[in-house]
């Protein structure tokens, strides 16, 4: 059965104009369809020009860059030869784009009712009221609360969860026949990105309507795609339908992108650790610690966010610290640092009390904790030669100069596996990946005992996410130093860990070794957060939705309580009248193993037996039902 | 939240009036010369300099002095020109008025003008309409007022006899008469002052443009007048409305040059006059003026952009 071709790609090429007036080739002839009702994914790394293919089926392309050849047919009409004024007829009522960000991407100053409506109302297709009435039909399909009433509220008053779901909303009010989504679940938590993707399905399905999915995860693409373009250096290596691609890829590059993906998280993953770095002590010890915002009155900060942290970082060990944002991640390498004073407990560094402010601790204290910022674009001083950058830090805590400096810089290059010659450029010059590099190279420098990473592969490839994390770990053997590794994404920390902390609302909920923690039994919230993670599969989705802690825990909120166990509301196997007033006991296994929960260990451990059976009872989806186009 | 924010800006903007208070008597305290010795001239006895120096007042100590000419200003009583002998309110009241209507009527003409030209060059920048509009403001920031007053003179009134030169009020005119008097120094400041609300305009229309919800707005198939007008202005309206009570506080306190060229009888001027004649009731009185005035309009664009941010207006 062949269906109507709705957009038709014909070596489609881009390109882009440089500051000298050269002329660069970004995407180098491109070819494929999109039939009625079919999402076909875009999928390739950074610099794949993936996202500026997607573009141009809106007839745009963003500054600096210009169409150079080739075709994009929508129902037969050439969009990259259109008068202007009837792009815009097209943009939004034919074609809809939905953006990686949707904080960003709504307009802070109107109200989402007014943004989501808008266009459809613009392009005559609907009247104000109608446009409304739609909107609230669409609210309901995403499963957004309150849809009368959300249409009101300003973007900041929603989640991001839910801003995303109400981007989709914006996107299908007018029933365009094409949707552009550009990342949409990218920046989220694994536990909103489900919560995400199963309203697009859903809705997606229902409207039948054709989408062009772009993004770099596999995973995610295999739940969602029926068509998979491999894209590479703005060139297709391979296309074919999802099966095709996901269950056997020709490729090599293809192959390259699935072996990236990470496995599902579970013990066994990480890489042993010699016992050349052990001492008696270990690095930091975090004792009791509670810390926030908004200043301390009489021990208690204003505004809590950390509440009775205890944990320790062993030398030459990469601890892992995992939660949804807003769990207080970030804080805890901020309090470890000294750039937020802890209201209560202790930072031992070597087992020596640190000052909680940064301006008591002394210089070589200093030195020896040192941190790595997420965004190596703003941590980077873009006027400063990478060779002052990694070179600052060697004068100010090793007083090195001129030559000898040098020296170390191009020492340190080589560690982060970097050639010599980049000490003259500038960060500008430098990749996503190579810039993360000296990042970590900067932090190096000082010769630190721990160093705090906080999310330094959230904003990069899978690729060169796992490069980074290589490099990591290779650090870590050499040289012995430990690291606070801190991520939203459990797969990436499950890899190669020593210990993870598990942290919800503030507090941990359950702390030891990768191995142990990822072995049952968990704390509901570790399972949670593993069954979140997408797998490589196709079905996937529709299987996790099955299970009961997703019913009771996704399309929640982190909410920081006072008393009580904090992820009451969203646990599946909450005791009332109890978890939410008492404080959870922590209960201690092997290896230091921890779980704080009220539930006992056996509790837990029948209640992973359950799973197991629901999952092994429950048949996959028919291949048939997850592919609605034939070939 | 919004209204705590609001109240912490007027305790600001007090306080601040109040720290004014305190340098501006100091620095008169400062300033050479002494009333006594003025009025009574070199000739006189350091027997009757220190009489009339009690009658007025001036031996008390310096807090004293302060806080009654504190608490007299807030009553309204702003005490007695030591030059003149008249009270300076009544030396001030016309003045006022005269400065208040110039101010008023510049800022009736600059703002509608300026924030149009500035939007309509951010609506096409690149263009050579943009071009001359961001070189014509560019050309007027950096000329000197005088130079601008002065060239308008000679145009239009030396050599096109259309107005005249000097914008003296006797208060005896009719309304075309004032109109055709105030005409040249309102040109002058429109001109003066319209050219930093353009750019501030432009630049924050602009850069509100590289927004991802702009390029959303795009995406959407929204015409050009409604992006800047619904999704780009309220979000730039936050300098914008900073740069014009700064330009209005200029107004109020800055455009002496102005009132000299065209022998206007506003309050800067009068200021500047006391200041000659050593005349401290009346330049301390000035003074606080101008300094209330910049805080009550700075004051105002605060509150005008905390007014304008959904988050403030609407918390969670």
């Amino acid at each position: 059965m062949e269906k109507e071709k709705l957009l038709e790609v014909r070596d489609l090429k881009i390109s882009a104009t440089n500051d000298d007036g050269e002329i660069i080739p970004i995407v180098k002839g491109v070819t494929f369809d999109v039939h009625k009702g079919e999402v076909v994914a875009l999928i390739g790394e950074s610099g794949s020009g993936k996202t500026t293919i997607s573009l141009a089926s809106l007839a745009y392309t963003k500054p600096g860059l210009h169409f150079a050849g080739g075709q994009a047919l929508l129902n037969g009409e050439d969009l990259l030869s259109i008068e202007p004024l009837r792009t815009r007829e097209l943009r939004g009522a034919k074609v809809a784009y939905l953006a990686q960000s949707a904080a960003a991407t709504f307009n802070p100053a109107i109200t989402i009712g007014e943004q989501v409506t808008e266009s459809a109302v613009l392009h005559g297709v609907m009247t104000q009221e109608e446009a409304t009435r739609r909107a609230e039909e669409l609210y309901h399909a995403l499963e957004l609360p309150e849809a009368d009433r959300i249409g009101y509220r300003y973007p900041h008053q929603v989640s991001g969860g839910q801003l995303q779901r109400l981007m989709a909303a914006m996107a299908l009010c007018g029933n365009p026949d094409l949707m552009v989504l550009d990342e949409p679940t990218t920046a989220l938590d694994v536990t909103t990105q489900i919560e995400v993707l199963k309203a697009f399905k859903k809705v997606i399905q229902e409207e039948n309507s054709a989408a062009i999915y772009v993004t770099h995860d596999l995973a995610v693409v295999a739940q969602i795609a029926d068509h998979i373009v491999v894209l590479y250096g703005g060139e297709i290596m391979e296309q074919g339908s999802s099966d095709q691609i996901i269950n056997n890829p020709s490729h090599a590059y293809t192959k390259r992108l699935m072996a990236a993906v990470r496995p599902t998280p579970q013990s066994g993953l990480g890489t042993e650790i010699g016992a050349e770095h052990d001492r008696d002590l270990p690095a930091v010890q975090v004792g009791n610690m509670t810390a926030g915002y908004g200043g301390i009155v009489s021990g208690e900060p204003k505004i809590t966010i950390l509440r009775d942290i205890d944990m320790d970082v062993k030398n030459g060990h990469v601890v892992g610290v995992i939660g949804e944002s807003g769990c207080g991640k970030s804080t805890l390498a901020r309090v470890i640092a000294g750039l937020l004073p802890q209201a209560r407990g202790s930072i031992k560094l070597d087992g020596k009390e640190l000052e909680g402010d940064l301006h008591g601790r002394k210089l070589e204290e200093l030195q020896k904790i040192q941190f790595v910022f997420q965004m190596a674009d703003t941590a980077l001083n873009p006027k400063q030669v990478i060779g002052d950058i990694i070179g600052r830090p060697l004068e100010f805590y090793h007083g090195l100069k001129g030559r000898q400096k040098h020296a170390k810089v191009v020492e340190i290059l080589e560690m982060v596996e970097l050639p010599a010659d980049f000490a003259t450029r500038y960060p500008m010059e430098l990749s996503g990946g190579q810039k993360q590099r000296i990042n970590m190279a900067r932090s190096l420098a000082a010769n630190p005992e721990v160093m705090l990473c906080d999310e330094v592969t959230s904003a990069l490839d899978s690729i060169v996410g796992a490069n980074v994390i290589k490099l990591l770990t290779s650090l870590r053997d050499r040289t012995g130093v430990s690291f606070v590794f801190i991520s939203h994404d459990l797969s990436t920390v499950a890899s190669f860990a020593d210990e993870i902390v598990v942290l919800y609302a503030g507090r941990v909920v359950e702390q030891g070794p990768t191995n142990e923690v990822l072995d049952p039994p968990f704390h509901p919230y570790t399972r949670l957060l593993i069954s979140s993670v997408p797998e490589l599969r196709i079905g996937w989705l529709e299987e996790t939705m099955q299970k009961r802690e997703m019913a009771v825990g996704i399309a929640k909120d982190v909410e920081i309580t006072a008393v009580g166990c904090p992820f009451f509301n969203r646990c599946p196997m909450g005791i009332e009248g109890k978890c939410e007033q008492e404080s959870p006991p922590v209960r201690n296994l092997e290896d230091g193993h921890q779980i704080s929960c009220h539930r006992t260990i056996e509790e837990l451990n029948q209640a992973e037996m359950e799973i197991q059976q629901v999952l092994h009872g429950y048949e996959k989806p028919g291949v048939d039902d997850s592919h609605p186009t034939a070939h | 939240m919004m209204m705590q924010m609001v109240l912490q800006r007027i305790a600001i903007g007090f306080a601040t009036l109040i720290v004014v208070s305190v340098i501006v008597f100091l620095m008169t305290s400062v300033l050479p010369g002494d009333v006594a010795q003025i009025i009574l001239g070199q000739s006189a006895t350091p027997e009757t300099l220190a009489a009339l120096r009690k009658e007025l007042g001036m031996d008390q100590p310096g807090y004293m002095r302060y806080f009654s000419w504190l608490g007299n200003m807030f009553t309204g009583d702003l005490g007695i020109s030591k030059a003149g002998g008249a009270t300076i309110e009544s030396l001030i009241g016309g003045r006022l008025s005269n400065t208040m209507v110039m101010a008023g009527l510049v800022a009736l003409i600059s703002i509608p003008i300026s924030i149009a030209l500035g939007l309509w060059a951010a609506m096409h920048p690149g263009t050579w309409l943009d071009r001359f509009v961001t070189f014509g403001t560019l050309s007027t920031i950096s000329v000197p007022e005088f130079f601008i007053a002065t060239i308008l003179v000679l145009i239009l009134a030396v050599e096109l006899h259309w107005l005249p030169s000097t914008a003296y009020l006797t208060g005896e005119e009719n309304f075309f008469e004032l109109l055709g008097a105030l005409a040249m120094p309102l040109i002058t400041l429109v001109i003066v002052v319209s050219a930093q609300m353009i750019r501030m305009t432009r630049a924050g229309i602009l850069n509100v443009m590289s927004s991802p919800y702009i390029e959303m707005a795009i995406l959407k198939g929204v015409p050009k007048r409604r992006i800047i007008l619904r999704h780009a202005f309220f979000n730039a309206i936050g300098p914008i409305v900073n740069v014009i009570a700064l330009n209005l506080a200029y107004l109020v306190s800055g455009v002496v040059i102005v009132e000299t060229i065209f022998s206007y009888p506003g309050l800067a001027k009068l200021m500047i006059d006391g200041v000659q004649t050593r005349d401290l009731p009346l330049v301390q009185a000035c003074a606080m003026i101008f300094c209330g005035t910049y805080v009550l309009l700075i004051l105002l664009a605060d509150i005008a952009s905390i007014l304008s941010n959904p988050r403030l207006r609407n918390p969670k």
